[in-house]
């Protein structure tokens, strides 16, 4: 037990102020703030994976990382779709899961938002559309906002997710 | 040159020793037979159209011997629809390739198991993808068509179904699962869901641009598929990569171990109730990832190996970034081995959970890190060193028990070595070209890039067209291999043990699906 205390302390807090210093975008308000503000209560988001090569997944989970500490300001992932105010979608949408990602917006309470994920879930990427590929998730379903980059860093990921719910 | 079946034998363009045999239908079957027995393993399948060449199909099959790989091809004469010897009998993970193949030509194994795998009803049953006379682009409405599990009966026996949208960031696939109470009798998978036609798209695409789709195959693996297609790219154009060029390879492939070995043990603490290591274990592939950012230009490395060398040298700076950071990053895992291994709780969990033991893993033809965590040696970058391994002697790392723990400690151990290359490959960085001109391939070449990715052994075959084009592209992933492993490792545990075991094999459903 104590090894992990001395741990703890040694890492300390490594959240960042939104977005990361890194980043050249200037620094907005705490993301906290305006979920609080505008949602009163925390985001919940549901993944869906509808076809993506998995790079956009990894970029996903970081966001759950000390760094971005996403369920510290107020956004949770969430297991079921009927919990969920957002649908973050990675594509591109694969014939396979055109199904399986119409039902899961259908078992979304309203008013459903969609965030697409990524150059292929923006525009089929490069895998495009073809026999087995629909490409853009906007394709198959309503989209809000999208996010470009393969993958997209997980600030741009958190840049997308809160700017569709402010124009919400 | 010829073999024990008479048959000739071609030197086949590789990064390893690699050969290709023509044989008929019976000597398909007898030389897997043999090579079986000889301890060879099926490395993959897979078919092409050729009839627009010689009026034929043909079907390939890859197996990786003692003095390397061996390839056999089985052209077949019968007309629209030929059939072949299947494999799945002797090569039990076969199977699902032989279902696949079906799925995109149309030519089809003995095997009586005819479901659909890559095939879900988004195009009919008389369309297959892969033959030439087939327009990539045309779209078919989909028709969702019942998928017949094998039932389990008996008192108390029920089955849950997951998927293919799963309760978590991962990607999508259906488990079916009959249990009794909270004991698991019987696991059916069920994948292609992900399957998004990359075979046919890199036969629009040309030989110079292979390597961007290549890495997307499965974006955790990216620069093991990339390397892989580049590699037998180098190979059907001799040409080759330069010193430095293939140092920034490797380096790039251990980091890419790294982070994704750092992000497996985070989440495998987390699925054991243990939510400091997903924290400890995350932060530090965070700071990986930065890393990679500062050296490399980017977080992950998708696009950095290209055809010829690499994207970029490393900027002045990133010598001495990375020396430093190794250190930490060696001092913060050994800090956080020490913690796991002493934590009851969590020892509780890992151990004997998910055993697969080292018969079954060699009956199934297991690969990669799930092999080796059940007595499998192999080991593509010790056993078969391509440069710069053939300098660097990998050491091997192997465990015996076979269940979560010992894929565990595989990872850890695999760290370990992993920061020793990498030290020793920034150490050993000098001034020098990192790309040379590759100039389109002749028509009709065929060859092969295996490069031993984090999962395990990643493999392109490629066939190259006229004018720089992709004739056809087979890309194989090790999950092919290791997800049926999962079915029997599985048997026994019970249901809450699932999410722990399948993370402990984390494969790859994209690199499979295709």
């Amino acid at each position: 037990m104590i090894d992990i205390l001395s741990r703890m302390i040694r890492t300390g807090i490594l959240t960042e102020t939104f977005p990361a210093p890194s980043d050249a975008s200037p620094v907005v308000e705490g993301l906290q703030k305006d979920l609080r503000n505008i949602l009163g209560r925390a985001l919940c988001i549901r993944h869906v994976d509808a076809g993506s090569c998995n790079g956009c997944e990894l970029e996903i989970q970081a966001l759950n990382n000390p760094y971005y500490n996403l369920e510290g300001v107020g956004i949770k992932f969430v297991a079921s779709p009927r919990h969920a105010d957002l649908l973050l979608v990675t594509g591109p949408v694969s014939a396979n899961m055109e199904e399986a990602l119409k039902r899961t917006l259908d078992a979304a309470p309203d008013p459903k938002l969609v965030v697409a994920v990524g150059d292929c879930g923006t525009c089929g990427g490069v895998f495009g559309t073809n026999y087995a590929s629909r490409g853009a998730v906007s394709n198959v379903i309503p989209v809000h906002r999208t996010v470009m980059g393969c993958p997209p860093s997980p600030s741009a990921i958190l840049e997308a997710i809160r700017s569709v719910f402010i124009e919400a | 040159m010829s073999d024990s079946f008479g048959q000739a034998i071609r030197e086949l363009p590789s990064n390893l020793s690699c050969n290709c045999t023509r044989v008929g239908a019976l000597n398909w079957r007898r030389a897997a037979e043999k090579l079986h027995a000889a301890g060879g393993r099926l490395l993959t399948l897979w078919g092409a159209d050729d009839r627009d060449r010689d009026g034929r199909f043909r079907i390939y099959a890859a197996y990786l011997l003692h003095e390397g790989v061996a390839v056999f091809e089985h052209p077949m004469d019968q007309g629209a629809n030929p059939i072949y010897p299947s494999l799945a009998e002797i090569f039990p993970c076969a199977l699902h390739m032989e279902r696949a193949v079906h799925d995109l030509l149309g030519i089809a194994s003995m095997e009586p198991d005819h479901r659909g795998w890559l095939r879900h009803g988004a195009w009919p049953d008389t369309v297959f993808p892969l033959r030439r006379e087939f327009d990539g682009n045309t779209q078919f409405a989909v028709q969702s068509q019942p998928y017949p599990f094998v039932q389990v009966e008996g008192d108390g026996v029920h089955e849950i179904a997951v998927g293919p949208v799963h309760a978590g960031t991962i990607e999508p696939g259906h488990f079916r699962f009959s249990v009794v109470g909270e004991k698991v009798l019987r696991l059916e998978e069920r994948l292609g869901y992900t399957h998004k036609g990359v075979s046919k798209r890199f036969e629009e695409m040309p030989q110079m641009e292979g390597h961007h789709l290549a890495a997307r195959l499965s974006g955790d693996s990216a620069v093991a598929f990339s390397w892989a297609y580049c590699a037998a790219l180098e190979a059907i154009t001799q040409t080759t990569c330069p010193p430095l060029a293939a140092n920034l390879r490797a380096l790039a492939l251990e980091h890419e171990r790294l982070a994704n070995h750092l992000g497996d043990l985070g989440a495998l603490g987390n699925d054991a109730g243990f939510a400091f290591g997903l924290t400890q274990f995350s932060r530090m592939k965070e700071d990986l990832l930065r890393i990679n950012a500062a050296a490399f230009g980017t977080r992950y490395l998708f696009d950095f190996i290209r055809p010829g060398g690499v994207a970029a040298d490393l900027p002045v700076s990133a010598p001495r970034l990375l020396l430093d950071h190794y250190p930490v990053l060696e001092e913060g895992v050994s800090a956080l081995r020490s913690i796991y291994d002493n934590h009851a709780g969590l020892q509780d969990r890992f151990r004997d959970a998910g055993i697969l033991t080292a018969e079954t893993a060699a009956q199934l033809g297991a690969i990669g890190l799930a092999g080796r965590a059940s007595s499998l040696p192999l080991d593509l970058r010790v056993d078969y060193p391509w440069p710069p391994y053939d300098r660097l002697e990998p050491k091997r790392v192997t465990q015996a028990r076979g269940d979560v723990a010992a894929r565990v400690q595989v990872r850890f151990d695999e760290i370990f070595e992993s920061l020793r290359l990498c030290r020793t490959l920034v150490k050993e960085m000098t001034a020098g070209s990192i790309q040379v001109d590759c100039p389109p391939a002749e028509p009709h070449r065929l060859g092969l890039g295996l490069i031993e990715g984090w999962r395990g052994p990643v493999l392109i075959a490629l066939e190259s067209g006229p004018d720089g084009t992709i004739r056809r592209c087979h890309a194989h992933d090790p999950s092919w291999q290791n997800w049926p492993l999962l079915e029997y490792a599985i048997l026994g545990n019970i249901v809450p043990d699932f999410p722990l075991i399948n993370k402990s094999f984390n494969l790859s459903y994209s690199g499979h699906d295709g």
